[in-house]
């Protein structure tokens, strides 16, 4: 009986804070990519006009954790199939906050533009029985300025 | 020491070849890192210590990855890339491989 009402009370813990930091999060996201406009991102590995440009790498890593409830409902969804979204939404935040972070990076050093970008997902924290937990999202590319 | 994830360095063109060069480095997080995490996975969110430990020890497998170049004679490293496996339970191994070559 205490089991019961400790588990639903994670469930609700996890619920209220899982979608109380999702949404700040996006809100954040949403507004730090528009201060970051300028900074253009090309998957292309070929830099026209590169003999006037200076490049290094950056990255730009992010860990981040689903919640009690959304792991859950994963838990239900794998009975019947289908989409995951509570782990869509999961990702989604993490590539975008991954990418957000090089960018920031590259503006620090002075570049304009970001070639050859790559995306690199690790799940690293196993916890119980296997689920995802939390996944690591690392972007990287070459940043370039003008010489 | 330039290092691109593009195949040349932009402007110069790589005069000599030197092969892969490599870093790697297997790290894990103390207990109350750990017990942090396990709160965070119920209220869901970034995990902030393992997001600075992984950042870490990336920059050590890029630097054990400079040394090697620098001790072959090359003065940058181009085509980088990463990879990251968890090793064991608690455990990550972070791994850095790229091309070192002579620019001019």
């Amino acid at each position: 009986m205490y089991d019961l009402i400790f588990f639903l009370v994670l469930l609700l813990l996890g619920y209220v804070f899982g979608q109380r930091a999702e949404k700040s999060h996006f809100r954040s996201i949403i507004e730090r990519e528009k201060q970051l406009r300028d900074i253009l991102v090309f998957s292309e590995r070929r830099i026209p006009d590169e003999d006037k440009l200076d490049g290094t790498l950056v990255c730009g890593s992010v860990v981040i954790s689903v919640d009690f409830f959304k792991r859950f409902v994963a838990g239900l969804r794998s009975l019947v199939g289908g989409r995951v979204s509570a782990y869509e939404s999961l990702l989604e935040r993490a590539r975008r906050e991954a990418i957000l972070r090089m960018k920031e990076e590259a503006l620090r050093s002075g570049a304009k533009s970001v070639w050859n970008i790559r995306l690199e997902t690790a799940s690293i924290y196993k916890g119980a029985q296997q689920s995802i937990g939390a996944v690591e999202v690392l972007a990287y590319g070459t940043a370039v300025k003008p010489r | 020491m330039i290092v691109t994830n593009i195949e040349t360095v932009p402007g110069q063109t790589i005069v000599k070849h030197f092969g892969l060069v490599s870093g790697s480095t297997v790290r894990s997080k103390h207990a109350g890192r750990d017990i942090m995490a396990g709160l965070k996975n119920i209220f869901g969110g970034e995990l902030k210590a393992y997001t600075e430990l992984l950042t870490e020890s990336r920059e050590e497998a890029v630097q054990r990855m400079i040394e090697q170049a620098r001790a072959v004679g090359a003065n940058a490293i181009v085509n980088v890339r990463f990879s990251t496996s968890s090793v064991a339970a608690g455990a990550a191994e972070l791994y850095a491989y790229g091309t070192a070559v002579v620019v001019e």
